[in-house]
């Protein structure tokens, strides 16, 4: 491959998208993950004959409603698909087929306990147990380790040839690589081995109580033996959830899955991306690309542009290029009388701002810098206009990314 | 201080909030530089420890004891203090079990310390209250004028609010469910305790901000003291020359050199910042005829040349100018 085949295809998300079978994107909150995730699976499924699962949470309604989420109600329901006369309305084809759905914390959950107990008794006494709503709905980290399950899961099924799962926001995204591993630990750890041991050993149980004592003080007693009873159940489950944990953590290291990170320009999720990066390499995981969202238009940093705003800046050279514009522009669309005058002083303010934003990409191009140390593919995304909720956004982002 | 243009900050309680990225850290930076300008003792919490907050404020990572930063020239005359702790729920336990369950064994802590993350993981609420435990026990202690909190993100913070109350449905009897009580009193005390709610001008933001106000508003009784709507673009052209660049975005501009080379690319940006502020307004119209009668109050996209402690210090001067306003 000579260098600039090289270059080229190391610039492209088109052949992330298309070379792997999952695909995790992460990154801190408020940075467009879920937008990103539509539009990596727009972008597989119009550019590729393949079918195509876009995994999101708690999407915003209009992009919700966009991708045929109606409104958000399907939650936990069977994945929809986004009929392909929708793409043709807007004059796009698609190839592949795009399906979405929505990560429900809880009926995953509700599915893994009856996969796992022993029997169908300790599954109902599980679910019907009072505690187990909060703890499912409240975990640490619950909603990290059924996102990855579900991916598992949809990969296992084999309905699809790529799926995109959106993560849910974090605390920090990194606590979703670890989710699997803490699903592990978890099970082995003190808490399971000491809220169970009254039946095991009575020995060991002289051991815990200075931890029950405070515990108990702390608690009450009574919330402890409902807390103790509840794991004594979930304990039951330990040799499927561990077997699981690991399965996850291996598709999670496969070289068929790859991580896309999503950050802002911004200088902390900048920072927080690149953390985000140097983990994933620790831990050999595959990172496909890093995305830079809502960058500012690329012309803005260019020599020209920088001379044209400054000039634009100066009264003089203002009134000149105004005399040079005002007949150009469509005549009917403003006023005629005074426009020179008044074109002026729109060229002045638009200097005035631009010289402002030309400071931001002077500042975003240091975090691009910051992270292509980093990360192979780092992709800038410009804002859009208006909102990036309609389909059509969503389409315009996905030839962006390619 | 009474009266309904009471701002958000004149209480001894105030929470931050908003969805991620949305600047909640640099509000509550800046509130707390405000309050502190004005002479008052402030606290402010960082809850979640992703070391934000000292970012914020251009100071070492914090920790669970509070520490006093100095302030900036500006904050200084009015002599009042900035101290910055962030929040650790297993250091919050060890003080809970010396000061208040009076527990002799916190040298011997080791066995506990251990399986803590697990317990707190198990046990739904301990974490949250022990967070919120902290933060009200400082209100009660009344050792500071004002405890800001930098909160969990919107996501997590109804469960934070909403945990006395949930550990008191849970908890049938034992000290913790006796200390639900005095903090379900600070927390619902609508003079004392206001939720501030951050969000950025953009679909996703307000929405979010939209239906958190509906859930601490249902599942707590916290009062939402206000919105803070960052980072809104300013309005570039007023009146006719609006409607003057319109008709300059829309003219096919000769090429070079008829005109300057990168004039095109400087209408085109210019054009697309005034159309996401076209749209940014859109959204604000949005939330506020969403939320009838909570202030929003709006505070301008600043492209800073500066991070950190200049961010906020700006900030906080838009704040003031907000809220005298009001």
């Amino acid at each position: 491959m000579n260098a600039r085949a090289s270059a080229r295809s190391r610039r492209s998300l088109a052949e992330v998208v298309h070379s792997r079978e999952m695909i995790v994107v992460c990154g801190s909150g408020g940075t467009g993950k879920t937008t990103v995730s539509a539009a990596l699976g727009v972008l597989a499924a119009t550019t590729s004959s393949a079918r195509v699962l876009v995994l999101t949470v708690d999407p915003a309604r209009r992009l919700a409603t966009a991708l045929g989420l109606g409104g958000g109600e399907l939650a936990g329901q069977a994945p929809v698909k986004v009929e392909r006369e929708v793409f043709t309305a807007l004059g796009v084809e698609c190839p592949g087929e795009l399906w979405v759905a929505m990560l429900d914390t809880k009926a995953g959950w509700d599915e893994l306990v009856r996969r796992h107990a022993p029997s169908d008794d300790v599954a109902r006494r599980l679910l019907a147990n009072p505690l187990y709503t909060n703890i499912t709905g409240r975990f640490v980290n619950s909603h990290d380790y059924i996102a990855m399950e579900q991916l598992h899961a949809l990969h296992e099924s084999g309905e699809y040839d790529l799926v995109v799962i959106d993560t849910p926001p974090s605390r920090r995204a990194l606590d979703l690589l670890d989710a699997p591993a803490r699903m592990r630990e978890f099970f082995g750890g003190r808490l399971i081995t000491w809220l169970t041991i009254p039946s095991r050993s009575r020995l060991a149980a002289a051991a815990a109580k200075p931890f029950t004592a405070v515990a108990d003080r702390v608690l009450g007693s009574r919330f402890l033996a409902d807390i103790a009873e509840f794991f004594t159940l979930f304990g039951t489950m330990e040799e499927g959830f561990v077997e699981r944990a690991l399965a996850v953590e291996a598709l999670l290291a496969d070289e068929r899955t790859g991580f896309v990170v999503v950050t802002t320009s911004e200088p902390s999720p900048s920072r927080e991306a690149r953390h985000l990066v140097v983990e994933l390499g620790r831990r050999s995981l595959g990172l496909g690309a890093v995305v830079m969202n809502r960058t500012l238009p690329d012309g803005l940093r260019g020599r020209a542009a920088t001379e044209v705003a400054a000039s634009l800046r100066s009264p003089d050279e203002a009134a000149a290029l105004a005399a040079v514009l005002a007949p150009l522009i469509e005549p009917g669309s403003v006023d005629r009388a005074g426009l020179e005058e008044s074109l002026a002083h729109v060229l002045v303010e638009t200097g005035e701002r631009v010289g402002e934003l030309q400071v931001a990409a002077a500042r975003e191009a240091e975090c691009r810098r910051m992270l292509e140390q980093v990360a192979p593919v780092v992709i800038p995304l410009p804002a859009l206009r208006g909102d990036a909720s309609g389909l059509a956004s969503l389409v315009a982002l996905a030839k962006s990314l390619a | 201080m009474n009266g309904p243009a009471t701002r958000p900050l004149d209480r001894s309680l105030l929470f931050v909030t908003g969805k991620g990225g949305t600047g909640k850290t640099t509000i509550a930076a800046a509130a707390a530089l405000l309050a502190a300008g004005e002479g008052r003792r402030v606290l402010l919490v960082e809850m979640d420890a992703k070391g934000s907050l000292s970012e914020a404020l251009d100071t070492a990572p914090l920790e669970f004891a509070p520490r006093q930063v100095d302030l900036p020239p500006a904050f200084r005359s009015a002599g009042g203090e900035l101290h910055v702790m962030s929040m650790n729920t297993e250091d919050s336990l060890r003080e809970y079990l010396r000061v208040i369950a009076k527990v002799p064994l916190v040298g011997r802590i080791g066995p506990l310390a251990r399986t803590f993350d697990f317990v707190a993981d198990a046990a739904p609420g301990v974490k949250e209250i022990l967070a919120v435990g902290k933060v009200c026990h400082e209100v009660r202690q009344r050792a500071y004028d004002l405890v800001i909190v930098d909160s969990e993100a919107s996501g997590h913070v109804v469960a934070q609010l909403d945990a006395p109350r949930a550990i008191r449905g849970l908890v049938q009897v034992g000290p913790i469910r006796e200390q639900t009580e005095w903090m379900l009193e600070i927390l619902g005390d609508q003079q004392r305790t206001g939720l501030l709610v951050v969000t950025t001008p953009e679909e996703m933001p307000v929405t979010e901000s939209i239906e958190l106000v509906g859930r601490v508003r249902s599942a707590t009784d916290v009062l939402v003291a206000g919105v803070v709507a960052n980072r809104v673009l300013p309005r570039w052209f007023a009146g006719a020359d609006a409607d003057v660049f319109a008709a300059l975005a829309a003219t096919h501009l000769p090429a070079p050199p008829a005109v300057p080379r990168g004039l095109e690319a400087v209408v085109a940006a210019a054009a697309g910042v005034e159309a996401r502020r076209v749209s940014g307004a859109e959204q604000l119209d949005h939330l506020r005829a969403a939320l009838p009668g909570l202030p929003v109050t709006v505070v301008p996209e600043l492209y800073p040349r500066a991070g950190g402690r200049r961010v906020a210090a700006l900030v906080a001067e838009h704040l003031a100018d907000e809220w005298e306003a009001s």
